[in-house]
């Protein structure tokens, strides 16, 4: 493609033009709002949103369900990645299908399903209060459902890329006498970092970013089981709309540099 | 056991099959099956009660509708995208194709915030719209909206690989004996992204069946007019209708697995069809 | 890092926190429209030397009683509406004899629904009669879930009663017209004056008169008009310790004192500050120009009380699924 110097057809210019128009309206234009309405009464106001006891609450519960979350996925992830494509065996095709279904399934249904299994009226929810432990309305149900609906997307990059690359050099390093963890630890690893990387970055923002399920689930406790999403969604009921912007620029900044990471992880995978 | 490890050269099999197992059905199937085991409790006529109320089919009518609406307006603008980026060179090509998974960075949430803002009587786009008759913001078009936006990388990243992948040679072949632009794209490309267009398009369905976070900010909610599947099942929750939840969910999970299944066939279809080029 | 996350950990509360002897945050579960109220609440407990840390839960009354009954750890409720308390003594979270535990059968405060119109009052909306008419929309929320709504309906029946002489069938289609005329039933009260504020919907909110005064407070005066109809209904907001939940947090004590605060002079006086009225009566005299006179029914008066009310009208096949289909 580089080879081609050449004036650009009247075609190619009006799809260019209409394709960058386009994303401008749809995609820049959003962002671009944010930053100004959060800003649109100061910087000193701006910070003071952010800094409010129940918003930086939010935060940093979002944060701590985000580190949670991503090692339990990639551990996962890799788990079944190498179950699925480094051994023929039947209900293979169901592992692959049932770590997908979150993906494809409303973050509603989500957070529902959770509420029947361990809510007070649920299978297991009144087993569970009879020992004490309480699951519903805490943290630990805002974690439960971020795992259920991010389950699928480190294992959705590594399955493509290790059915690819086949296991040869895997059963190399074994016969040279390398151990199990060996093998994983300078064949295997090395070769699927980056998609590793990759699924870890989205699921980081899906993490963050997921509303419907957590809503179920979380009770929406100001100052304690608020996540950001909920928290903006709350402020914006609460006619602060300006504060629900600043929240919101939390979020959209680590979308910014979640997509940074992802092109330049992109650019360095094709090298 | 014995056997089993004569089959599988490498090691890890017990392992990652035991974690898998364990973490599937604690995290997933345990919560699914909840949910059945409460269908199944209910009753044939309880259960056709809900499901094919009124209100459900209308809730039902309103977010298939959006939500092919939203697909096809994708299907065009991811198809647009993926060729431009994959087609022609030109400055900030990079910073679009970053720009392209920004639905998928941005939480619904914000999205939804986002859209009514910029739609509202007063907002950036909604004070040039409104006058001219567009009204957005609690209406069909304003869900439309929110699903095309939280989908658009579905269909671009499904035939950009693809269309990388067309060679260059087929369409100067095509070329230098005579055919026209539109008939090289009618003729040699069309046909082959197709199956990956059309995987595409069924993955931006079925994410915008489910939407929710994007869509309750805009959609006015009105029963039988803006109401969508995923609010009507929280509306039944929040009634303490328990039945009328699992019901409704179970539609949708069910809508789910028909899309998947979907998404599998096509891509078999596409490997197929990959194999058969080459 | 473990030590930090396990830290971490302990301090969101995921670790069962029942160990703990004396708890330094307490959970109130309340009422939608009752946000601005509890934040200047809370505010002017800890100004009174309270060191406890209130967190705020705020949705659907009835929606938060069925949260708690399946596991929200709510210290204290604080309702609108003395139906959702009874689901929690059924639910065996609350004791029996919550009402007599404070003062003034435990409602610390009280207000009634009222309307909100646009400015100008363009439908020209000055009683309940006017809500039921050809091409006037009303937005309340949804009496399945929220205290706010089943007021609005209590409300409407009590001035039918009065109008149509007791008729039945007038009243029922009385009502049958109003609740036709609602073209949504958001969950919860605050989502029911954003659906009229901010998405513009409806000609009339009927919501309680101290979201309504709120409301115009924070909106602007300019842009909308309150109105008081000739009679309403009585609702008295009602608070309770959830027994279940101190229990088993050893927080009865820090529940208690908290409560108590909002029947003193100064609880009454922040809440009086935020529209709502109080049964202090210095404090209800200091704030007599803000509210005016009103013609309110009781639950006795109207209905026989409480669980009469329950039985016949909000029971599943009740007289309100008469007029209130939702399918």
């Amino acid at each position: 493609m580089t080879t081609r110097v050449h004036t650009r057809s009247p075609a190619e210019i009006t799809l260019i033009g209409l394709a960058v128009v386009l994303s401008a309206l749809i995609l820049v234009v959003p962002i671009a709002l944010i930053f100004a309405y959060a800003l649109r009464e100061g910087v000193g106001v701006y910070f003071a949103n952010i800094l409010e006891r129940t918003t930086l609450h939010a935060i940093g519960l979002t944060v701590l369900t985000a580190v949670i979350v991503v090692p339990i996925n990639i551990v996962i992830g890799i788990c079944v990645a190498w179950l699925a494509t480094r051994f023929r065996f039947r209900g293979r095709q169901l592992v692959i299908t049932v770590i997908e279904l979150p993906a494809a399934v409303s973050p509603i249904v989500a957070g529902v399903v959770y509420l029947f299994l361990y809510g007070g009226q649920g299978l297991l929810g009144p087993v569970l209060q009879g020992m004490g432990i309480q699951l519903m309305f805490t943290v630990t149900a805002i974690i439960l459902v971020s795992l259920f609906v991010t389950a699928p997307f480190v294992a959705r990059e590594l399955i493509p890329l290790m059915q690819q690359q086949g296991t040869e050099d895997e059963e190399a390093a074994l016969s040279l006498g390398a151990n199990g963890w060996q093998m994983f630890r300078f064949v295997t690893l090395p070769n699927i970092r980056w998609a590793i990387v990759y699924g870890a970055v989205l699921t980081n923002a899906r993490v963050m970013g997921e509303f419907g399920a957590v809503s179920v689930v979380s009770g929406s406790i100001r100052g304690q089981t608020n996540t950001l999403p909920l928290q903006i969604s709350q402020l914006f009921n609460d006619f602060n709309v300006t504060g629900a912007f600043a929240a919101s620029s939390t979020l959209a900044l680590i979308a910014v540099v979640t997509l940074i990471l992802k092109s330049t992880l992109e650019s360095r995978g094709w090298q | 056991m014995a056997s089993r490890r004569s089959k599988h050269l490498l090691p890890g099999f017990g392992l990652t099959l035991g974690v898998s197992m364990l973490y599937l059905t604690i995290i997933i199937v345990l919560p699914l099956l909840a949910m059945l085991l409460k269908v199944g409790g209910m009753g044939w006529p309880e259960f056709w009660r809900i499901v094919a109320s009124n209100r459900s089919l209308a809730a039902y009518r309103i977010t298939f509708s959006s939500a092919l609406a939203a697909t096809v307006f994708n299907g065009f603008f991811g198809l647009l995208l993926a060729w431009v980026l994959t087609r022609y060179s030109f400055p900030g090509k990079r910073l679009l194709d970053a720009l392209v998974d920004l639905p998928f960075a941005l939480p619904t949430a914000v999205a939804g915030l986002v859209l009514v803002t910029l739609f509202a009587q007063t907002g950036w786009y909604g004070q040039l719209l409104e006058p001219i008759g567009f009204k957005v913001n609690y209406t069909q078009l304003g869900i439309i909206i929110a699903m095309s936006f939280t989908s658009i990388p579905f269909v671009v990243r499904t035939i950009q690989p693809v269309l990388e992948d067309v060679e260059a040679g087929y369409e100067e072949a095509a070329k230098t004996l005579g055919a026209t632009g539109w008939q090289v794209f009618a003729r040699v490309i069309w046909p082959t992204i197709l199956p990956a267009f059309m995987t595409g398009c069924v993955l931006s369905f079925a994410r915008s069946l489910g939407e929710f976070g994007a869509v309750v900010f805009i959609a006015g909610n009105l029963p039988g007019l803006t109401e969508i599947v995923s609010l009507l099942i929280f509306i039944r929750l929040d009634e303490y209708s328990y039945e009328g939840a699992a019901a409704l969910a179970f539609v949708l999970l069910l809508a789910a697995f028909l899309t998947l299944l979907a998404t599998n066939t096509l891509q078999s279809w596409q490997v197929r069809y990959a194999d058969r080029s080459t | 890092m473990n030590k930090f996350l396990a830290t971490a950990i302990l301090a969101f509360g995921l670790g069962t926190p029942a160990a703990f002897a004396q708890p330094t945050d307490i959970l109130n579960a309340s009422y939608d429209i009752a946000r601005e109220l509890f934040e200047a609440e809370n505010a002017a407990y800890a100004a009174s030397g309270a060191t406890v840390t209130v967190n705020q839960s705020h949705a659907g009354t009835s929606t938060q009683a069925r949260a708690i009954l399946e596991g929200l750890a709510a210290d204290v409720v604080t309702f609108n509406q003395v139906t959702d308390i009874d689901k929690l003594v059924e639910g065996g979270a609350v004791s029996a004899d919550w009402a007599t535990q404070f003062p003034n059968n435990a409602a610390p405060f009280y207000s009634f629904p009222a309307f909100l119109v646009r400015a100008g009052n363009p439908k020209g909306i000055s009683d309940w009669g006017d809500l039921a008419a050809d091409g006037v929309q009303v937005i309340f929320p949804n009496p399945k879930t929220s205290g706010n709504g089943r007021y609005t309906y209590l409300a409407a029946r009590a001035w039918a009663t009065e109008e149509y002489a007791g008729d039945e069938a007038q009243i029922e289609a009385f009502l049958t017209k109003l609740f036709n005329n609602v073209p949504v039933f958001e969950t919860g009260g605050r989502a029911a004056t954003t659906a009229f504020a901010e998405r513009q919907l409806g000609d009339v909110l009927v919501t309680f008169e101290a979201e309504v005064l709120a409301v115009r407070k924070q909106l602007g005066a300019d842009k909308y008009e309150a109105v008081i109809p000739s009679v309403s209904f009585l609702s008295e907001f009602p608070v309770a310790i959830v027994d279940k939940v101190v229990d088993s947090r050893g927080s009865r004590e820090v529940a208690k004192a908290y409560l108590d605060f909002l029947f003193t002079p100064e609880g009454q006086e922040v809440a009086a500050a935020n529209f709502h009225r109080v049964n202090d009566e210095t404090v209800a005299a200091a704030h007599a120009a803000d509210f005016p006179a009103v013609r309110l029914v009781t639950v006795e008066d109207a209905f026989g009380g409480w669980e009469k009310v329950s039985e016949e009208h909000f029971a599943d096949g009740g007289l309100l699924d008469k007029v209130f289909l939702n399918q």
